[in-house]
């Protein structure tokens, strides 16, 4: 909360002149939240974010919005939210974004829509994100949460959507809104994908998601949990016996990634999937009110270095261990968000970078220790990033009781091969039209992280909302209101 | 929500519930499994199907209460429900005529025994299901595997029935009396399931192995199920259970298997005390509740 006062002097009504600085979000003190899973940033007040929101220069031609993947209103939301109407900013928000609670917390605002602010070009640009947050936090809070749904006529057609995650959940909410029949199959036991199993509490609290799951099903949205499909049901099944008239694809890139190296089967190895799994969508960091166990240990080392991978950091740290960060590169090619990765630091995760695991060191089957090389940058490669290359006899040990692989997923193939004509690419993902989400079997769409590979939530919902306006062109429904109609390339 | 629509228990420990999954009984195969979850805390654990009746829509699954959530679920009573069931998950048995095949079940993992007995057999097998247990109490199905199979044999490690010793000795009988065997399909302890490919490999008998690595979400999403078949990382859940029992890193699964003993052994003691009282409140203060100590709420 000390953080909030740097800033104090300013918090007078009104500021004449622009303020460079960002008006900070309070948040827990780092040694107070590093023993907990409530959130961290702890929000706006009203008047921070009103003071906040006048930093806003309300630029004519908005060059924030193109920053963001589904083109948030931000200049008008931002401006509502000045003049005091926060429940009107937030159904601003609304027409193009259905999860601004969610997106204001976990979108990456310095590579999107706070890239381009024209304010940022001299100081700390707007603070779009957390101004998001706030406006649909107070909407949830003062009881205003979609209040005026007025469920639309029925069009009589019915779409499958496979997956509750962020696409899923996004393509649901728009193809009812127009008025036909959803039902979403998901198969976990509870909804939001990686939102519900990876992303932690501490940043995205469950009340949030439950609370923008609750919005979609007043819509008429009907969600079947436990519905694996590819073995309960195939897609052709749901089109030609359950009689779906069309349906998305929206399963994520879940399967986990293993680093390859020797020991990776050892007992206290995990997959980042596994250890978040355990502790945010079975509570086993409740354990033993919640059944799920999850083990106690006193030294974890986790590998990789995006959200994923500081995720994993910081739950291991509330569950009571010291955690040592490894990774082959150095910060400057870290892809988590610049938030997460301070956050990690100022919590005491200790990064040891330009280091690469080479071997899983055990003792009776545990992990006694991870065998680690240094590494320095090289030539580029073909990503254009310096290729790292290992340092002659620099290998060394760190001890520890636990190793977590966060390197990434792939694509999990249940779905893929047991559909019948769908076009995948070389890594197993779907093949669908990056505008329209339209795969090569005529009325089923795709998009998000089964499309893309491993990307951001933001982009998972606004590839939903373009194959929902794709899917009502398909089915012949009325054209909605605000969805901006693109350009649609054929279903072939 | 799957009510329960009847409970039985076979022998004398080893509890079978029938419970309604409509869609689910109309796609279960021999050999495939689900995963289910009694409420709202509990943990995600794998059973196989013991049986399933698309006509009432129903499945079927058989489990000995050994820790917390079986003997939760052993507690439950027929209109009661249990919250989450998904499945099937994981390969169905790998169908073909072979010839004589002798289905080894050990212990509870004679559970999947009728499916799996009775799809060999419509493959066209000769079908012999040897059932052991560690005594009388524990043996199941027996009239059921006696119609379904050409052979029952009955093993028990104390001789209360049948032939006094483990059932892989009589696998080991007919092959030392020469009879023909074209496969061996195993299930059971992994340490059981490990000596039976260890006999049956010298004698070049194809051998398949349901194995029970620990699951979590059954889908391959998170790889706790990891076990190692001819050197490759294999996820139990979406790549088996089922694998050539000759190339299963046995040591590794026994390993894998034992992650959690403490929890669990913890796990089970709170719940009985919680049901020795009656009800299924806090109690005051928990000696258990150190993780949650550590983690903060
Ligand atoms: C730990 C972690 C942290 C992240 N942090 C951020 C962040 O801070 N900011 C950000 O923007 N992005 C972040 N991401 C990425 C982001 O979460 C994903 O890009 C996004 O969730 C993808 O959405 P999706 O709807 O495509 O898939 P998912 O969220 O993966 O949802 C897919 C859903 O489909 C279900 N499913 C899968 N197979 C089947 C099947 N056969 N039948 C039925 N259902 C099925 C799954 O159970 C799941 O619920 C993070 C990812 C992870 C793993
Ligand atoms: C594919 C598969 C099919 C199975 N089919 C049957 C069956 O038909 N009948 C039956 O009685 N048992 C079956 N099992 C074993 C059953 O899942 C475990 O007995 C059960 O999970 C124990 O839970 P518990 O809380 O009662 O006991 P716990 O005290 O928690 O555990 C006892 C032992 O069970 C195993 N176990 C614990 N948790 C899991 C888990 N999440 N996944 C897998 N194993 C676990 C461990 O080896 C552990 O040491 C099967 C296992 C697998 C993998
Ligand atoms: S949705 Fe994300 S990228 Fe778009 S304006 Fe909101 S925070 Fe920025
Ligand atoms: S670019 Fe920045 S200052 Fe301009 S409208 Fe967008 S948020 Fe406001
Ligand atoms: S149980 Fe999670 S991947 Fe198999």
């Amino acid at each position: 909360m000390s953080d909030v006062s740097n800033n104090g002097g300013a918090a007078k009504p009104k500021p004449s002149k622009l303020n460079p600085n960002v008006v900070p979000m309070p948040e827990q003190d780092a040694k107070v939240r590093a023993g907990n899973f409530d959130e961290v940033p702890t929000g706006y007040t009203m008047e921070m974010a009103q003071e906040e929101a006048s930093r806003c220069l309300q630029c004519k031609n908005e060059p924030c919005r193109p920053g963001c993947p589904v083109e948030v209103p931000i200049k008008d939301f931002i401006g509502l939210l000045r003049d005091g109407d926060p429940i009107a900013a937030a159904n601003k928000i609304k027409e193009t974004n259905n999860l601004p609670a969610i997106c204001g917390r976990v979108c990456p605002q310095e590579e999107q829509c706070q890239a381009p602010c024209v304010v940022g070009k001299k100081g700390d640009p707007v603070s779009i994100g957390a101004l998001e947050r706030f406006v649909a936090d107070y909407q949830r809070d003062h009881g205003d949460h979609d209040a005026a749904i007025e469920l639309p006529e029925s069009t009589g057609k019915k779409v499958a959507i496979i997956g509750a995650g962020p696409a899923g959940l996004t393509a649901a909410a728009d193809l009812a809104m127009i008025g036909h029949s959803v039902t979403v199959y998901e198969a976990l036991h509870a909804p939001g994908g990686v939102l519900a199993y990876g992303i932690p509490r501490f940043r995205l609290p469950q009340a949030v998601v439950d609370s923008e799951v609750e919005m979609i099903k007043k819509l008429g949205v009907n969600i079947e949990y436990n519905a694996v499909i590819g073995k309960l049901f195939t897609i052709d099944e749901l089109v030609d016996e359950l009689g779906f008239d069309a349906c998305f694809i929206g399963t994520g890139a879940g399967l986990p990634a293993f680093a390859n190296i020797p020991g990776e089967n050892l007992n206290g190895v995990y997959s980042a999937n596994e250890l978040l799994t355990r502790v945010n969508l079975m509570k086993a960091y409740q354990f033993p009110e919640f059944d799920t166990p999850i083990k106690p240990h006193n030294k974890v080392v986790v590998l990789g270095a995006g959200n994923t991978a500081m995720d994993c950091a910081r739950t291991s740290l509330r569950l009571g261990a010291e955690v040592t960060l490894v990774y082959r590169r150095s910060e400057a090619e870290m892809t988590a968000r610049i938030d997460e990765l301070h956050h990690a630091k100022e919590e005491g995760v200790d990064f040891q970078l330009l280091t690469n695991p080479v071997e899983v060191i055990g003792e009776d089957g545990w992990v006694k220790a991870v065998k680690v090389q240094k590494m320095e940058l090289g030539e580029p490669d073909d990503s254009g990033r310096r290729r790292p290359v290992p340092i002659p006899d620099s290998e060394y040990e760190i001890e520890a009781d636990a190793f977590v692989v966060a390197i990434g997923t792939s694509v999990n193939p249940l779905v893929p091969n047991s559909t019948k004509n769908l076009d995948l690419n070389k890594w197993g993902y779907i093949l669908a039209d990056p505008s329209t989400g339209a795969t090569s079997k005529p009325g089923v769409y795709a998009g998000g992280d089964i499309v893309t590979g491993a990307a951001t939530v933001i982009t998972a919902m606004g590839a939903g909302k373009d194959a929902a306006v794709a899917i009502n062109r398909y089915l012949g429904g009325p054209e909605p209101e605000v969805a901006e109609p693109e350009e649609e390339v054929g279903t072939a | 929500m799957h009510k329960i629509v009847s409970r039985r228990v076979l022998g004398q420990r080893v509890v079978e519930l029938e419970v309604e999954a409509p869609a689910m009984s109309k796609k279960a195969q021999a050999g495939q499994f689900f995963i289910l979850r009694i409420d709202e805390t509990g943990e995600r654990i794998p059973l196989t199907f013991a049986g399933w009746d698309p006509e009432a829509g129903t499945i079927m699954m058989a489990f000995l209460p050994i820790g917390k959530t079986t003997n939760h679920l052993a507690s439950l009573k027929v209109g009661d429900s249990i919250r989450d069931i998904a499945g099937p998950m994981g390969e169905p048995t790998h169908l073909e005529k072979y010839g004589h095949v002798v289905f080894l079940g050990g212990g509870v993992g004679t559970a999947e025994a009728l499916p799996v007995a009775r799809a060999l057999r419509q493959a066209g097998n000769k079908v012999t299901v040897i059932q052991g247990a560690r005594n009388e109490d524990l043996l199941m199905y027996e009239d059921e595997l006696a119609a379904e199979s050409d052979q029952l044999l009955i093993a028990t490690d104390d001789g209360s029935k049948g032939y006094h010793g483990f059932g892989l000795d009589l696998l080991m009988k007919m092959i030392e009396d020469g009879e023909q065997i074209d496969m061996v399909h195993t299930i059971g302890p992994a340490i059981m399931m490990k000596m039976t490919a260890e006999k049956t490999r010298p004698h070049g008998i194809h051998t398949v192995a349901s194995l029970n690595p620990i699951m979590m979400d059954g889908t391959g999403m998170c790889g706790a199920c990891r076990v190692m078949v001819d050197g490759e990382t294999k996820f139990g859940c979406v790549d088996g259970p089922e694998f050539d029992a000759h190339k299963v890193d046995w040591d590794l699964l026994m390993i894998r298997q034992t992650t959690y003993k403490p929890e669990e052994e913890a796990s089970n003691e709170r719940f009985k005390k919680i049901q020795e009282k009656g009800c299924e409140c806090e109690p005051a203060s928990d000696p258990d509740s150190k993780v949650k100590e550590v983690a903060g709420n």
